[in-house]
This record gives structure tokens, C-alpha cells and sequence, in this order.
């Protein structure tokens, strides 16, 4: 028994000893193209335990891209499709996803509606985060009271130290895990974060909220959003993005009802059948975005609804930087 | 010529034009926020001119950013120039509401190749000189000629010089058409094979639209992708309707297509579908004799018809087919 991993042959241990447990399916990043994914892994050595993160979030272990909600029978029954997964482990997140989850449990969970599609892939759901050693160019965790060593939405947090990790245990959960794949654990304090590489000076999030509202009618919105391209590069790349449209269509004889990932910076999003479009330019539907993530969503669930892993500022075809912006209508200057 | 002065003509360039009022906006590229990064910049003022710079890491198309009706300066080399002869054939923009600033091209380099090229490097910063990248980032910086990190499309590049241009910078670069060696070696490739490569890229879509949107040749006012009523194609992860939308894309690009790759270098989860795009290309060069872009008094061959056409039902819209 071990409270600490020491090296990276003892983290493909660990992640030999969860997938040798019996019926639980393991998510981990791997390798896809040059980038990265969050997959289900069957053996340790396809994940990517030394990658800096991967580049698709792992939002759709919990709100798949599409996900069939019902079905429909010649007959006219309906059969629902709630699904009842295995329980589910998510080894190797950055503790910015982790803290995704927890946003996107307050917005499928948290009110007095629950989604029982998410609910229950949720349940089944233990995550084990692992603790950033070095910011990317692109990470500002920081500036969304996030952080490298946060535990927000972490079972378990492997806290980086040396050339090892030590074991974290956040909740229950993540003590149950860890006895069951055989390690000791410190407790759940974490070493001051501020001992760590950070990632860039952090914003005052109030403040900043704050300059934005007051920023709604700002002539420079346009100019300053020129470039954006009008993709859902973005809103698909993002962790905690969770705009969903339901479509329903004809398979096999049966009329299934499917919901599918929307984005809020698409032409179509907003278009009424009227012909009417409350935010018809693109300039109207990047400061919808950002506005939603900075103001609304801080109003709505008590967080802001980005996490700042940076994955839209890598992803944005044209380096359309959120960063940016935010300086330019909630900062100081 | 250097980058840097490159840089600097084309500021000089664009603050001249802004100034004189012969385009309302310069449409060129600018320092990006992250290393290895170059963005877009549309610059309306004559005193940000000298954000405009020129480097090795340029991968949009800015005709992207051409409407009609703008009277515009664009900062175009060789791709850039193609989708611009390509929109003027189609009338979507006016010749004469378009001033081309034009810049010879070396080619593009690829972040993921400089990536594969150095393994776990965080970059930090690149220079450039004599066709030598400096890459900064480890304990010593390190170098690797452009010409082994290029972006696929500009190591197929069939004009690497502006085809129409207006005010030209810097001295031309030879041309080096190297034909269609990747249409030529997939499709010696086994059926299963090239099926399961096409599937591959397709898998790792997300409907996310960005090679449509990065598109310069993507047009359409509404796309069939977007329409509902009726719904051409699936809008989910289905590989069935991954599939269509791509397929559909490609053909509506055929003969228009200016290859310049733009498509793939926007996706943000590395799908490559260029192959279909460059073997209609190579179809309608051996059918027509012609590429996208290459000529601007060239009619388009899918657009155009002619009394020789050797399919004579073209001709007699009353005889039915055998």
C-alpha cells in the first residue's frame, strides 16, 4: 500500500489495475491523428499518459455528440432510452475538465429539473484527475478560479510531485476506487497551487463580469470579431459548452427522437420560423458567447461557464483568442 | 526576401492604399496571440498598418474575407489568388472592387509536422531565415529546413506565385507543379484500404463545420448542410451522415475547388478529406484540361457548355437517355 505513485510505470499500474476490475469501462486520452481524445481503453498502452492534455474534452462520455432519446414503433409505443451504463471510470482528465463537470452538473442536475440521460451516466461516473506540472501557451485555469491542482469535480487527484504523484482522495468515490485498485492515499489537502507554474496572471472574475455588462453595447464588438468565422470549432472543443437541438428522423422503420450537439455561434441557431434572428450578426453571437460564460452563467449556476483549458483558443481556425477579448471589454486598460 | 521585409512592404502597401481610399479594408495577417500562429487582420485605419506581418505560419485563405460590394485590398499568394479568379468567374466579386497585394509563397509550415518533427518540444517561438526555421522552446533552439515541415497542400502547391495580382512584393518564386502523386498513390491503394483511411478522418468529425466556414470557395448563401426543410442530410455524429455532408461538400467544389487546403489546416481535430477534394481536381484536369483557379479567362468546365461537347444529350434536352 502506497499513498504515492513514483514514476510513470507505476501510473500504467494503477491504470492495469483499474481496467482489471471487473465490469467497469475506462475512458482515457488517446492518441488520435496528431491530437488527442478521450476513448474508452481496454489496455494500459493505449492511452497517452504523458500528453498535455487532449485536445477533445471528455463532455461526451456525459452528452454524447448524438444520443437517442426515444424511439418510436410502427405501433405507436414509445421506448425510452435512458441509458443504464457500467460504472465508469475517467482516468488521466486535467482538473479544468474535471471542473467542467461539475458546471455541467449544475446545468443537466443542479436545478429542479434533472436529465435523467445525463443523471445516469453521471452516477455511474468516478473521475480521476492528474495535476498539471507546466501551463500550455494556451492555459488560463487560473483566471476562471480554476487552477493546476484543483480538486472541484476530482474523485481522486493526482497531485504532481517530483518525478511521481501523490494520491488524493477528494470524496467517497474516489476512496472507494482507490481501495479497490489496491493504493493507499494522503488526504485530501492539496499542496498550495501557488507553488506551481501558473498560468498567467489571474483575472478578477467580479470585476471583470462586471466591465462586460457595461461593455454590451460597445462599438468595438464588430471589429474586434471580424475574423470569427462563424464555426462551431469553439462550442464543440469546449468542455463545458452543452448546447443541444433534438432532431427526430426515420431508422429502420421506427421514428427515433435523437439530441444533438448545437452551437450557439452557428447562423442557424438563433433564427426563428418566423424569419426573425435575434442575433443576426456574427459580432452578436461571439459576445452571446462570451457574455454567457462571464455574466449569465455566473448569474445562473454560481460559476462561470468556462474553465479556462484554453482547447477554443488552440481550436479557433483563426485564432480568434477568448483571452483577448476578455481583456479588451473586461479589463482594466 | 525576408519575412520581415516582406512584413514591411505590405504595410507600407496597405497604409498607402488605406490612406488614398482605393480599399475601404486590407485583408492580411497579423501576429497571432500563441507561438506558431499567425491570424487574420482586417485593418480599416492606415495607422494599424504596421500590425500587417508575413511569415511562415499564414494558413488561412483570406479570400475568406472578401464581399462583394467592399472595396478591399488583399494581402494573396498562389492560393489565396486561385479562390479570388475562381469568385470572380462566378461573379460573386467584382475584379475591379479588389486590389491584390501579391506576395510570392514558399509554402506554409505545419504545427503538427514541427510537433512530430520534435516530440514533446513546447515551442515557445520560431524565426525564419534563407528557408531555416528556428524553433525555440527546449534548452537550445533547433532547426529544420520549411521545406520538410510544409503543410501537405503547399507541398502539392501548383502555383506558388499570385496568378493575378496588382501591386506585387518581393521577387517571384520559381513554380514547381508537382501534379497529383497523392490522388495517384491512393488510388493504387487496395479498396479496403483506401475505404478504411476515408472512415478514419470521417470518425473524427464533429460536425463543427469549421473547413466550411474557413472555405473561400463555400459560397452558398444557405448551406445544404444547414437546410431543414428538407433535411439533405443528418446533422448528428451518424458516420452515414458524417459521410454525406463531406461527400456532398466535396462534389459542390468540384472544378472550383482552389486546393489550397485550408479546409484541413481549420479543422480543429485533424480531418484530412483533401484526397477527394484533389481527385475531382485530377478528374477535371484529365476531363477538361483545366484547374481551379489557374486561369482567369478560362471558363469553369462545370459551369459552362459548348456546342462541341462530346455528350451530345447536353446539347438535345429532348432525347432521352439510353
Amino acid at each position: 500500500m502506497t499513498d504515492t505513485i513514483h514514476g510513470r510505470e507505476s501510473l500504467v499500474r494503477l491504470l492495469e489495475g483499474i481496467l482489471a476490475m471487473p465490469g467497469v469501462t475506462v475512458y482515457a486520452p488517446v492518441a488520435e491523428g496528431d491530437g488527442a481524445a478521450f476513448d474508452r481503453v481496454l489496455s494500459a498502452s493505449e492511452a497517452l499518459l504523458d500528453s498535455s492534455g487532449a485536445v477533445r474534452p471528455p463532455r461526451q462520455i456525459l452528452a454524447p455528440m448524438t444520443e437517442t432519446l426515444l424511439a418510436m414503433e410502427p405501433g405507436g409505443s414509445a421506448v425510452d432510452s435512458v441509458p443504464a451504463p457500467e460504472p465508469t471510470i475517467l482516468f488521466g482528465a486535467r482538473p479544468c475538465d474535471a471542473r467542467a463537470i461539475v458546471f455541467l452538473d449544475r446545468v443537466y442536475a443542479g436545478g429542479d429539473r434533472i436529465d435523467p440521460y445525463y443523471a445516469a451516466r453521471r452516477e455511474a461516473l468516478t473521475i480521476l484527475s492528474i495535476g498539471c506540472r507546466e501551463p500550455r501557451a494556451t492555459c488560463f485555469c487560473t483566471s476562471t478560479r480554476g487552477g493546476p491542482l484543483s480538486v472541484e469535480g476530482s474523485d481522486i487527484l493526482l497531485e504532481p510531485s517530483g518525478e511521481g504523484w501523490i494520491v488524493r482522495i477528494i470524496t467517497e468515490r474516489g476512496a472507494s476506487l482507490v481501495g479497490r485498485a489496491g493504493l493507499g492515499s494522503s488526504d485530501g489537502r492539496v499542496t498550495d497551487p501557488a507553488a506551481f507554474p501558473q498560468a498567467g496572471a489571474p483575472r478578477d472574475l467580479s470585476a471583470l463580469r462586471g466591465r462586460l455588462e457595461q461593455a454590451f453595447d460597445d462599438p468595438r464588438w464588430e471589429a474586434l470579431t471580424a475574423k470569427c468565422l462563424g464555426c462551431g470549432a469553439c462550442t464543440f472543443l469546449c468542455p463545458s459548452c452543452h448546447c443541444f437541438d433534438i432532431v427526430d428522423a426515420e431508422e429502420d422503420g421506427r421514428i427515433v427522437r435523437s439530441r444533438i450537439w448545437d452551437s450557439c455561434q452557428f447562423k442557424t441557431f438563433t433564427r426563428q420560423a418566423s424569419g426573425h434572428d435575434p442575433r443576426p450578426t456574427g459580432a452578436d453571437r461571439y459576445r452571446h458567447r462570451l457574455m454567457h460564460k462571464f455574466s449569465y452563467c455566473l448569474e445562473s449556476y454560481g460559476m462561470p461557464g468556462c474553465v479556462g483549458c484554453g482547447r477554443c483558443v488552440e481550436a479557433c481556425p483563426v485564432n480568434l483568442d477568448i483571452r483577448l477579448l476578455l481583456d479588451a471589454f473586461g479589463g482594466e486598460r | 526576401m525576408s519575412g520581415a521585409g516582406l512584413s514591411a512592404r505590405i504595410a507600407e502597401a496597405a497604409s498607402r492604399l488605406l490612406s488614398e481610399g482605393s480599399a475601404e479594408v486590407v485583408i492580411g495577417f497579423e501576429q497571432g496571440s500563441i507561438p506558431m500562429r499567425a491570424t487574420p487582420c482586417l485593418v480599416t485605419d492606415p495607422s494599424d498598418a504596421g500590425r500587417l506581418v508575413w511569415n511562415a505560419f499564414c494558413a488561412n485563405n483570406l479570400a475568406r474575407y472578401l464581399e462583394p460590394g467592399r472595396k478591399a485590398a488583399i494581402v494573396a499568394r498562389g492560393c489565396d489568388s486561385r479562390a479570388i479568379v475562381e469568385l470572380i468567374k462566378e461573379r460573386r466579386l467584382k475584379r475591379s472592387d479588389i486590389v491584390v497585394i501579391g506576395v510570392p509563397c514558399t509554402g506554409m509550415a505545419d504545427p503538427r509536422a514541427i510537433a512530430r518533427r520534435f516530440p514533446g518540444l513546447r515551442v515557445t517561438a520560431v524565426d525564419e531565415s534563407d528557408g531555416m526555421l528556428v524553433i525555440h522552446g527546449g534548452p537550445e533552439p533547433v532547426s529544420v529546413p520549411l521545406d520538410e515541415v510544409l503543410h501537405a497542400s503547399c507541398r502539392l502547391c501548383a502555383r506558388r506565385n499570385p496568378v493575378i495580382c496588382d501591386i506585387p512584393l518581393g521577387d517571384p518564386v520559381a513554380e514547381r507543379d508537382p501534379g497529383f502523386p497523392d490522388v495517384e498513390a491512393f488510388a493504387s491503394l487496395p479498396a479496403e484500404e483506401r475505404r478504411s483511411r476515408v472512415e478514419a478522418e470521417m470518425a473524427k468529425c464533429i460536425r463543427c463545420y469549421a473547413c466550411r466556414s474557413a472555405c473561400p470557395l463555400c459560397t452558398c448563401a444557405s448551406c445544404f448542410a444547414d437546410s431543414s426543410q428538407p433535411q439533405w442530410v443528418g446533422r448528428g455524429a451518424h458516420p452515414e451522415d458524417v459521410t454525406a455532408f463531406h461527400v456532398m461538400r466535396a462534389m459542390h467544389l468540384a472544378g472550383r475547388c482552389a486546393e489550397c487546403g485550408a479546409c484541413a489546416r481549420a479543422c480543429p481535430t485533424g480531418v484530412d478529406l483533401s484526397i477527394l477534394n484533389r481527385r475531382l481536381a485530377s478528374d477535371v484536369s484529365e476531363l477538361f484540361g483545366c484547374r481551379a483557379g489557374l486561369d482567369e479567362n478560362a471558363p469553369q468546365p462545370l459551369a459552362a457548355s459548348s456546342m462541341e461537347d462530346s455528350q451530345d444529350f447536353m446539347l438535345d434536352p429532348g432525347r432521352k437517355r439510353e
